[in-house]
């Protein structure tokens, strides 16, 4: 492993080492032998190369010390590969143990042979294969069960030439429960690779095989009874009554102390529930399920990151679990970050109008924490009460009032973002806390936040004095801002003047100029371009886009809080609460208590394809067509570069599409601009002459206008901000993936830097 | 749905394998290079690495112990609460074996870890776990060439945690019935959450196969079988978890709680449930901050419970800012230390007795110019208690039956005992009394 980061003379003595073990390997005397072996297990585990010992070890092999037997086999699991000719040395010696007296050779021998993936042996191990499946003592026999799958996983084929399926099925009826654990967990697996091309399906659980998982359930290790529960979720129950029955058998699981149990426990209740006609049955088995779930919040931290992650998706199934138990999700002070992150989800789900108060008053305490992320999640989670409980909007804008006036830096800057998205869900109802906003000017170095301010300004000029001095005090420094600024400073400075012509109208002449000469940025440049025409064509059109009714902002509308690419956990979400596409949440609860309901992602999004055989593959395709946008957003997050560029053509065309008829000087415009370069003296020559001519076209713009209302309609999930010609370079981006919904949204990676997203992308950003 | 795991690690802090176990051969084990620098990655982003997490198609879950990371890898969709129990279960197991878990006894023990790897997990499938029975064929010294061990019968039994052929020549049973209180209150002096973590521990010393039939004062039992208690009220238990031994179908049906104990310690039971009760023990603090000269602080502790019972060994834990110096005590009560180390004064009371009120006064001198932002955030305060013979809940064991086909008499004893859980009081704002107040 680390052969090159030492000294030259310390390599030199390794091989020195390896000749002295070749010698003591060789000794005569049995304990002399032993510690050379274990010598060489010690060189193994640190790392060191001793796969040249292969024969000498392996002759070691037939003793009857089961310690140095089990070192030997522990040598040739790990060296076997590297050797694979000198592996048929010890076949003799396996078979031979797997006939021993003892029960514990027999069993250690026919698991090693299964661990041994080298192709010799496979001739080798069907014959004692299938004695010890046949063993008389079960210890042996729940070690044969699970080698069939080993066997399985190297030669399909080979395994069932020779019967080992049917022997598996037939150990189902075992009479001790764990051999039937490891028969269901290795047919389960099986099953899981199973191909058509060789015979098909291995494991169906029909009504015998789930009767005799049930008999089994009871008696079997915590560790057996979850691959039981595994399995019987895979059940489908031919009637209601069935699915009780069942149910009623799972329900006394709920009560063991292995909380593993408890969800798969839980799994198999969830998806038995569809089945259930029985109204008041599944009140009692909702009523029954949310104590277990809350107990498992005393396990490890681990645990309960994982039953926090649980938790979330059964909400979202099921609203009316846990609805009395949000105080048992408060934080305390020294959980770790990542189960804190999770509570607060939580929190935010279980809130209502009953018990916010108490929430918000925790989530004030939240705010005035050390970890910053937590801070501003907590912040966040104040405007998501606000948005979605209207008659608490009030209280949550005291408290951020309150944290306001708290002047730490970073919760001011959070506290003014998230006021925005409660100014776009109650508009004319919060103005009277503007000027205090407006106090934090100085403050604010976030563009996020100071997007969200200009966007305030904007938004409500007419109602503050002074908006033309402060947004010329922002347009000081508007060359430097970052580009999600300066789109926000130029959509106000449009608003501005519409709202305020006399006073503003040197101000936005200037912006204009400014962001259309000497902006790079082809998303700033190109909507100036857009608002310079559209003003000097028709200001009423101008003031029926820039001034539109909004898409109202929901909950739901917004967020990113779904699973992030790299699955380490949720996002930062915005104003919304993250919602699970209905048939991906059918997905996840098919898997709760697995890492897929961790990350809130169907399985084949993050397993790699070597994980799959032809058949699940085949399998897996069949379902992708069936819910082809949930993955959507998960295959393909973010056009790559070239997909950025094409939605700027495409803006091109459909502005080419609308003017060109009437003006053939456009080609010069129409060509799309380079990103990086000016635009040339002659380019903007061209558009002007163009916009002066284009007195007679508002009837173009009235039909690009139907078209743009169209896509808003499209795309109001998006909480985009009206501001159409944001959704004109949108709708490039959607026409490159047509079947785009809100899963898109919900599951863009974070990482993707901004300026290399589409400009759909980036309308999103507008509204931040 | 296989939830098999492919490998499993133990490392250092800096990312070292110490031991490893490929159990699947699917991934190679050079993907471990990869874990250490991802976590630091998750770290920096300023996103809390979370216990699990996905990388090139290969999953990475694990948990930290001391000094340690148990780590496991697959490349199927495992069962992640399978997974981090049993990393978990591998800790708890090998500390059995060498009482503690740490790099040197993983260097000492080498041999047997690698037995008990290869022992508990098949193929990356959790086996045989309980500690009590691996100890009865993986062991340290018993390899002797005349006796070889064999497999106990318990490996793969129903009843898989206690062997056959026990013998004692005193039968006894020792139940402890302890219970955590977990309390959070707010600066505002309002409870926000307050719930007792129950446990029955049990030592069990018997011989053979005994049944053991448990009877407590439960609430629901009681309604079921439409009898009352004989004396004393009834408790309504919120959640309750058994140890696998206990049959649970049968507590469903009708609350019987009927079992074949492990031999030895563990924990029958675990109970939940909230009590709107007077927490037991109640602090108040007021702080006084004089930015720039001093702070003092006055807190009062109260114990909210029956005078006849008294709470040992209590401990307040008091934080106090980083930058304090010179302190000085008042206290009516026990003894006050000032622990820099924690950022906090530790208060001991040896003994409480109920309905008694005690106070202290704590004052620090403070640096005249303040270092560095003002964080004014502190831990809360935390309180740490035991109160024999009693418990918050009412819950009583009423009687423990004992058969045994030998038909010995057994003594079952009982023990009560109530202490703090998770038990933290937040700290109130400071009263700013400042004379060079910011203007």
């Amino acid at each position: 492993m680390d052969v090159f980061s030492k000294p030259k003379f310390f390599t030199t003595s390794t091989k020195g080492e390896n000749a002295e073990l070749l010698v003591e390997l060789n000794s005569e005397y049995r304990e002399r032998r032993k510690d050379a072996v274990k010598r060489v297990i010690a060189n193994m585990t640190v790392g060191k190369d001793v796969s040249s010992l292969f024969p000498q070890v392996v002759k070691n092999m037939q003793t009857e010390d089961l310690e140095m037997k089990k070192l030997v086999y522990l040598y040739l699991m790990n060296y076997a590969k590297s050797n694979p000719d000198l592996v048929i040395l010890a076949v003799n010696t396996f078979v031979r143990d797997t006939d021993h007296l003892n029960p514990l050779i027999r069993a250690l021998a026919i698991r090693t042979m299964g661990c041994i993936r080298v192709d010799k042996i496979l001739d080798h191990v069907c014959e004692p294969l299938k004695k010890c499946l046949q063993d008389d003592n079960p210890y042996v026999r729940k070690t044969a069960a699970l080698a069939v799958a080993k066997l399985w996983d190297l030669d399909q084929e080979r395994a069932r030439e020779n019967g080992f399926v049917e022997i598996l099925q037939e150990l189902l009826s075992d009479s001790t429960p764990m051999v039937v654990a490891n028969a269901v967990t290795a047919l389960a697996e099986m099953q899981e690779s199973a191909t058509i091309d060789n015979g098909g399906d291995v494991f169906v659980v029909n009504v015998v095989t789930m009767n005799k998982m049930l008999a089994a359930l009871n008696e079997c290790t915590e560790w057996g009874q979850i691959a039981i529960l595994t399995s019987l979720a895979d059940y489908r129950p031919v009637d209601s009554k069935e699915a009780e029955n069942i149910c009623e058998r799972v329900v006394p699981r709920l009560s063991h102390a292995n909380g593993s149990v408890v969800l798969s426990s839980i799994r198999v209740i969830m998806m038995y529930m569809r089945y259930l006609k029985n109204d008041d049955f599944v009140k009692a088995l909702i009523k029954k399920m949310s104590p277990p779930l809350v107990s498992l919040l005393a396990s490890p931290p681990e645990v309960q990151y994982v039953a926090l992650r649980n938790i979330n998706l059964i909400l979202q199934k099921r609203p009316d679990i846990l609805q009395n138990d949000v105080r048992v999700f408060f934080c305390k002070y020294n959980d770790p970050p990542y189960v804190k992150r999770e509570k607060l989800e939580i929190i935010i789900k279980l809130s209502n109008g009953r018990n916010i108060d108490q929430v918000l008053s925790e989530l004030k305490e939240y705010a005035s924490e050390v970890d910053v992320d937590f801070v501003r999640k907590a912040v966040r989670a104040i405007g998501r009460c606000a948005i979605m409980i209207d008659e608490a909007s009030e209280r949550c804008v005291n408290v951020l009032l309150d944290l306001i006036n708290t002047k730490v830096n970073y919760v001011v800057q959070e506290a003014i973002i998230v006021i925005k998205d409660i100014f776009r869900k109650y508009p004319q109802r919060y103005e009277a806390i503007i000027p205090t906003l407006c106090q934090n000017l100085d403050s604010l170095d976030e563009p996020e936040a100071k997007g969200s301010l200009i966007w305030i300004l904007g938004e409500y000029a007419e109602r503050i004095e002074n908006a033309v001095e402060l947004i010329e005090s922002f347009l000081e420094t508007f060359l430097e801002e970052n580009s999600q600024v300066q789109l926000q400073l130029l959509t106000a400075t449009v608003k501005l003047f519409l709202k305020k012509p006399s006073q503003s109208q040197e101000l936005v002449h200037r912006v204009l100029q400014t962001a259309t000469q000497e902006i790079d940025n082809p998303d700033t440049r190109d909507r100036a371009y857009v608002y310079w025409r559209l003003l000097s064509t028709d200001p009423q059109a101008a003031k029926a886009v820039v001034l539109s009714e909004k898409p109202p902002i929901s909950v739901e509308s917004g967020g990113g809080t779904g699973a992030t690419g790299s699955g380490r956990g949720p996002s930062n979400g915005l104003a919304g609460v993250s919602r699970i596409a209905p048939g991906l949440m059918d997905e996840l609860i098919c898997n709760i208590s697995t890492l897929a309901s961790v990350y809130h992602k169907p399985p084949r999004a993050f397993l790699g394809n070597k994980a799959f055989s032809a058949d699940a593959v085949r399998k897996a395709a069949v379902e992708d067509a069936k819910d082809e946008e949930q993955i959507a957003g998960e295959d393909a997050p973010v056009p790559g570069s070239a997909a950025a560029a094409a939605p700027k053509n495409a803006m091109a065309d459909l502005l080419d599409l609308d003017f060109g008829s009437a003006e053939p000087q456009v080609p010069a415009y129409s060509s799309p601009p380079v990103s990086g370069t000016r635009a040339p003296a002659n380019y903007n020559a061209d558009l002007f002459g163009l916009s002066s001519d284009m007195g007679n076209m508002s009837g173009a713009f009235g039909g690009s206008n139907g078209l743009q209302n169209n896509m808003n309609g499209g795309n109001s999930a998006s909480g985009s901000n009206g501001n159409l010609f944001g959704d004109l370079g949108g709708f490039g981006g959607f026409g490159q993936s047509p079947p785009l919904s809100q899963n898109q949204q919900h599951q863009q990676p974070q990482s993707t830097p901004q300026n290399t997203q589409s400009s759909a992308v980036n309308d999103l950003l507008d509204l931040l | 749905m296989a939830s098999a795991v492919s490998a499993i690690f133990i490392l250092d802090l800096k990312g070292k394998v110490l031991i490893s176990r490929n159990y699947r051969g699917d991934i190679p084990m050079s993907a471990v290079e990869k874990f250490l620098p991802l976590v630091l990655d998750a770290e920096e982003d300023g996103q809390a690495p979370a216990p699990c997490f996905t990388d090139d198609g290969i999953n990475y879950m694990y948990i930290r112990h001391n000094n340690l990371f148990l780590l496991a890898i697959s490349r199927k969709n495992s069962n992640a609460t399978t997974v981090m129990l049993f990393l978990h279960t591998i800790a708890e197991v090998l500390t059995e074996y060498f009482k503690e878990l740490e790099e040197e006894s993983i260097r000492d023990n080498f041999v047997i870890i690698y037995e008990l790897l290869d022992e508990m997990m098949d193929f990356g499938y959790p086996q045989t776990t309980e500690s009590k029975i691996l100890q009865e064929y993986i062991t340290q010294d018993a390899y002797k060439l005349e006796v070889q061990v064999r497999p106990p019968m318990a490996v793969t039994n129903a009843v898989s945690w206690r062997s056959e052929g026990i013998r004692y020549r005193k039968n006894e049973v020792f139940l402890d019935v302890v219970e955590s209180v977990n309390l959070l209150v707010n600066a505002n002096g309002n409870v926000l959450r307050s719930e007792i973590l129950g446990a029955i521990k049990m030592k069990v010393f018997l011989s053979g196969m005994p049944e053991l039939r448990l009877g407590l004062n439960d609430k629901v039992m009681f309604e079921s079988t439409g009898r009352s208690p004989t004396k004393g009220k009834s408790i309504e238990m919120e959640d309750v978890k058994f140890h696998q031994c206990v049959r649970l179908s049968k507590f469903e049906n009708d609350r019987t709680i009927s079992f074949i104990p492990p031999d030895g310690e563990f924990d029958l039971m675990t109970y939940r449930l909230n009590t709107q009760v007077k927490p037991l023990i109640w602090v108040e603090a007021l702080v006084e901050n004089y930015t720039g000269s001093r702070v003092e602080y006055l807190i009062r502790v109260r114990a909210q419970f029956k005078r006849r019972s008294s709470a040992n060994n209590v401990e307040i834990h008091i934080p106090v800012a980083d930058d304090a110096d010179t302190p000085r005590f008042r206290n009516g009560i026990g003894s006050v230390q000032y622990v820099p180390e924690k950022g906090c004064v530790i208060w001991k009371i040896k003994q409480l007795q109920g309905g008694k009120e005690f106070s202290m006064r704590a004052h620090f001198g403070l640096p005249s110019v303040k270092n560095g932002e003002d964080t004014d955030k502190r831990p809360p305060i935390s309180i740490k208690f035991e109160i024999p013979y009693f418990t918050t809940s009412g819950i009583q064991v009423r009687y423990l039956k004992i058969q045994e086909r030998s038909g010995y008499a057994a003594l079952p004893w009982v023990r009560y005992i109530t202490q703090n859980g998770d038990y933290q009081m937040r700290m109130p704002d400071s009263i700013k009394s400042s004379k060079m107040a910011p203007i």
